[in-house]
């Protein structure tokens, strides 16, 4: 026989033992040899996840969906894997800065804004009241059945209970009594309570223990085994489909991933998750061992789920026992009465854990991100001048304890009935959701602005409420169920639970996926839109660029402004207490190498930021900002001020990068010096060779010049016939002479664009058979044969008529030059096409290799034709003609084959493309 | 004392000058408008003397200077290279190749001629190398 007084002895004195450990701890801590400075510790405490709702709803869901509880229990898991990166990013901001809660933490990254950590606090408690009522509605459930054994009898009239009888009440104000002893007891600058996360991980480990105690009562004394359970259960068509849980229900694929990401979600950002994970953590490299501790803890709790939920609907298939207290009643109806009672103490455990560090994160947050913000603008109450505040501060977070469990409470009488515990817990897990924009768009996008995180959080939150908390109140019967049938005012698109039409989803599902389209839409989009301040600025950027940073005094590089070493410790005094706020200057006064007292501290931005952070440890940062700034004059600064700053820490990275820079940049210039030099040396080699083979090609015909005329000289009886010859051979060598003087000097100012062109619309055609006239005595003369196939009339082209002539004479001379001796035929043709024209100079010798068609162009290349006397010309008259047709914008190539004679050609712009081509 | 002179270069005017005085001087003149031939010349001849331009197409006067030097029977024949091109490199390359005498155009057929007659006259022996 279980006594109801035996039941309440019980659970006093395992609160009591609670309380025990959490004194031990504190003391410990105190004395600087804190228990909690382990990965261990860390990781169980961190299972304060798993509350009443884990250790009796996991069963009930079971008992309904088969695994379909598993994705709250894999979101965490796979949250965790991304812990590395953005657990260790909040850890490391959170401790920068002082951050003392969830609502500080986004105060601070947009500005410090008192309203969006107001807005915070606010959605956070409405948030988080469903998840404390179903914790009252399990204790008090779990009492309730328990007082009747060895009866069954489900707890079915709970709200028609007398007040002064009703179980979740006296659970209620009891737990607040624990928890404000747990909790505030002592106020602490840096917000952290080492013997409450003692107590939390030892009734992690209680729950966990109690837990595992009856799935092995159940597996291995009821059944034989999970192989004999998994059997029975299969044996019942009702169960067998349980096994199976992507089938039957539609949608439950989409219920899988929103659930699974809703839990991820939960884990980061529950008041009490962000508090024992980031405000109560100790060391970061905790975070090390907590990812496998974690999951493995996970694993753990939730192995006997399955086997239980199917013990129990073997057990009682009738239906009249609720699955959600399937944990309970197995030991009971086993006659198991210290089973049983110790089932009770890890529900009661769960339950206790997550109402203590919940209502604890949650005070903190009314305290300093809802009152004191408020209290402190309200000058009436001179709250500046008072001289100790610590009182004030404890009271505001006891007062806020006792009030957030007793809300809870109230939801619980409210609309605790019409809702499984999942249920119940899935609504608080989705309005926590809603912070997730805000902060992790806080933590890697420097764009985030404190209007977007206000209209994001704003936007969310009242979907939530519309198509979450209203069905609930509507269900329970606190508002016309007509509003979830046919919507307000009988708008249809309007229905809470099918907005907008979207139907088939899960109710969770479906506020979600709204409420996450409207948070993060109006986040971004707000955000985009507006422009943020010099402050959301610089926070911004501590925020994001938090392992860049050195230090801890990166937010005092953005002060400026006066004020004085008494103001700032009589403030911190008054908040802190003067022992506490004596040590945090002791602390300062040492870092620069003096004493505290001492006369030369500097109330400089340096002291001025940790007399902020230290008050932001106790009141929250926008608070903290709001008293410094009353006694400090402070200038404010702009944002391109603001700019200049992160640009200086900037530069200083990017100095270290240029130089990195510059040396490579020295590599390249030595390497580009190396080959400029190469060039210059092939230049000049060039040159040399330039100069060389023009001596060469002077001194030939000097040398026939000098050659004749000593003879001539010195032979005064040679024949006159002779003589004449010789006359002439001199002066051919005279012209030759002359014509390479020329053709140096052409080339020399065409290269060096000295030269004077003349440009006027030619007529080709002309051109060409002037040319052919003027040589037609050379033609006959070497008994050629002209063929030439002109046009009647063709476009003009823009070139300069000599030159054009030059051209002409050029290639006429080198194909007669090279034609066939005996029976030597020139081609001359004129096309017209595709806005060009072309012309083509054909001649019948010996043509020229494909090796020598690229080098008849060059200088002083002069494809000789050996079996006949060497051709007679300087090697630069096809060079110069083609520079001439490449100035006028055209081509020019040649055409030829071993013996198959020569074809030169070039094409000009004719018309109007030569037109466009000057314009 | 009449020898055989072989002329090789592939400036026509240039050949026809030195054919005229060498004939004045009473030699027997060969001439060539390339390398090629002026080995078949010496091969088929042995002239006393070859008057040999540098740059010329298809065996440079280097090249047919090598060849001649290459071969024992004809150590005896005197080589005198004309080149337009006098820098001291070309010049020393010349003498090396076993050239007896290097003359840079243009030149004094005077002194040419003097130079020739010099080397006529001292038999056999080759110049320096």
């Amino acid at each position: 026989m279980l006594h109801g007084t035996v039941i309440i002895l019980t659970s006093f004195a395992y609160l009591g033992l609670l309380f025990a450990i959490a004194y031990y701890a504190d003391k410990r801590a105190d004395a600087g040899r804190s228990v909690i400075a382990s990965p261990y510790i860390y990781s169980l405490s961190l299972a304060v996840y798993a509350t009443a709702w884990t250790f009796y709803g996991s069963v009930g869901r079971a008992a309904s969906d088969g695994v379909g509880f598993l994705p709250i229990y894999i979101g965490p898991t796979l949250m965790i894997a991304l812990w590395w990166v953005v657990l260790r990013k909040i850890l490391r901001i959170s401790k920068q800065n002082r951050i003392t809660s969830l609502a500080d933490f986004i105060a601070s990254r947009y500005g410090k804004s008192a309203l969006l950590g107001g807005l915070v606090t606010i959605i956070a408690v409405i948030g988080i009241l469903p998840y404390i009522s179903l914790q009252l509605k399990a204790v008090s459930n779990s009492f309730t059945i328990l007082v009747q054994y060895p009866e069954i009898i489900m707890p079915t009239q709970i709200g028609a209970a007398p007040l002064r009888q009703d179980t979740a009440l006296w659970v209620a104000l009891i737990l607040a009594a624990f928890t404000i002893a747990f909790g505030t007891r002592h106020l602490d600058a840096a917000e952290h309570h080492p013997g409450m996360v003692a107590a939390i991980a030892f009734e992690s480990l209680v729950k966990l223990l109690a837990f595992l105690a009856v799935g092995v009562f159940v597996t291995f004394g009821i059944y034989n085994g999970f192989g004999d359970l998994f059997a029975r259960a299969a044996a019942e068509p009702k169960l067998r489909a349980m096994l199976t849980p992507l089938e039957g229900v539609a949608g439950s694929y989409a219920n899988w991933v929103w659930l699974t990401i809703l839990s991820m979600m939960a884990i980061m950002f529950l008041p009490r998750q962000f508090q024992i994970a980031v405000i109560e953590n100790v060391d970061e490299k905790h975070l090390n061992k907590a990812i496998w501790l974690f999951p493995l803890y996970m694993v753990a709790i939730n192995v006997f789920v399955l086997p239980i939920a199917f013990g129990g609907l073997l057990r009682f298939p009738d239906g009249g026992v609720d699955a959600d207290a399937f944990v309970l009643t197995l030991p009971m109806a086993e006659k198991r009465e210290l089973l049983a009672l110790l089932v009770f103490i890890g529900g009661l455990s769960a339950a206790t854990g997550m109402v203590i560090v919940e209502t604890i994160a949650l005070s903190t947050m009314v305290c300093n991100d809802l009152v004191m913000p408020l209290l402190l603008r309200m000058r009436s109450l001179k709250l500046n001048q008072r001289r100790d505040l610590t009182g004030l501060l404890l009271g505001i977070r006891r007062g806020a304890i006792v009030l957030i469990i007793l809300l809870g409470y109230l939801y619980f009488r409210l609309a605790g009935e019409a809702y499984a515990l999942v249920s119940i817990g899935l609504i608080s897990f989705a309005a926590v959701a809603q912070f997730a924009p805000a902060i992790l768009g806080g933590i890697f996008w420097k764009g985030g602005t404190r209007a977007g995180a206000l209209c994001g959080l704003l936007a969310g939150f009242a979907v939530w409420f519309y198509t979450l908390l209203l069905p609930a109140l509507a269900r329970s019967g606190w508002l016309p169920i007509g509003l979830l049938e046919h919507g307000p005012f009988g708008i249809e698109l309007l229905k809470p639970l099918q907005l907008f039409g979207l139907s088939g989803l899960d109710q969770i599902n479906h506020a979600m996926i709204w409420s996450m389209i409207a948070n993060i839409g109006a986040y971004v989009g707000v955000s985009l839109s507006v422009s943020p301040s010099a402050d959301e600025h610089r926070q911004a950027s501590l925020f994001v660029d938090v392992f860049k940073q050195t230090g801890e005094s990166g937010g005092a590089r953005f002060w400026r402004g006066t004020a004085s070493v008494p103001d700032l410790y009589s403030l911190l005094a008054r908040f802190l207490g003067s022992a506490a706020a004596d040590g945090a200057f002791g602390e300062y006064a040492s870092a620069k190498g003096e004493r505290w007292p001492s006369d030369r501290l500097v109330a400089d931005a340096g002291l001025v930021h940790h007399v902020e952070v230290q008050l932001a440890g106790a009141i929250g940062a926008a608070s903290a900002r709001i008293m410094v700034a009353s006694v400090v004059k402070e200038e404010a600064l702009t944002i391109n001020e603001v700019r200049e700053i992160l640009d200086e820490a900037s530069q200083v990275v990017a100095y270290s990068h240029r130089l990195e820079q510059k040396s490579s940049e020295l590599e390249a210039a030595t390497s580009e010096l190396r080959a400029a030099n190469e060039r210059l040396k092939e230049l000049d080699r060039l040159k040399d060779d330039f100069v060389s083979t023009v001596t060469h090609e002077l001194r030939t015909p000097l040398t026939s010049i000098r050659a004749f005329t000593d003879i001539l000289l010195d032979h005064p009886d040679v024949e006159l016939e002779t003589r004449k010859k010789f006359l002439g051979i001199i002066t051919k060598e005279t012209e030759r002479l002359t014509r390479l003087i020329n053709q140096v000097l052409d080339l020399a100012k065409i290269e060096s664009g000295k030269a004077e062109w003349i440009e006027s619309p030619i007529d080709l055609k002309e051109v060409i058979s002037d040319t052919l006239a003027a040589m037609g005595p050379l033609f006959r003369e070497n008994k050629i044969t002209l063929e030439a196939r002109l046009p009647e009339r063709v476009s003009p082209v823009n070139a300069d008529l000599d030159r054009m002539i030059q051209v002409m004479l050029n290639l006429l001379s080198n194909a007669v030059k090279f034609c066939d001796r005996s029976n030597g035929r020139i081609g001359v043709a004129l096309l017209e096409y595709d806005g060009c024209l072309r012309v083509d100079v054909r001649d019948n010798g010996r043509g020229i290799s494909l090796e020598d068609q690229a080098a008849v162009f060059n200088k002083f290349r002069q494809v000789g034709d050996t079996l006949t006397d060497k051709p007679h010309g300087s090697g630069l008259g096809l060079h110069i003609s083609r520079q001439i047709v490449e100035h006028f914008g055209g081509r020019m190539w040649v055409e030829s084959e071993l013996g198959g004679g020569a074809c030169f050609s070039f094409t000009l712009p004719a018309g109007a493309a030569a037109g466009k081509r000057r314009a | 004392m009449r020898k055989k002179i072989l002329i090789a270069d592939d400036e026509p005017n240039i050949v026809a000058a030195l054919e005229f005085l060498l004939q004045q001087g009473g030699h027997e003149v060969l001439t060539a408008k390339n390398g090629e031939q002026a080995l078949q010349l010496v091969e088929a001849h042995v002239p006393d003397l070859v008057l040999l331009d540098v740059m010329m197409p298809q065996k440079s006067g280097y090249e047919v200077c090598q060849r001649i030097r290459g071969r024992p029977e004809w150590q005896h024949i005197k080589i005198v290279m004309l080149s337009a091109k006098g820098r001291d490199v070309e010049v020393s390359k010349g003498l090396t190749l076993g050239a007896n005498l290097y003359v840079t155009k243009p030149f004094s057929t005077r002194e040419l001629m003097t130079k020739i007659d010099g080397l006529l006259e001292s038999g056999s022996q080759p110049g320096p190398p």
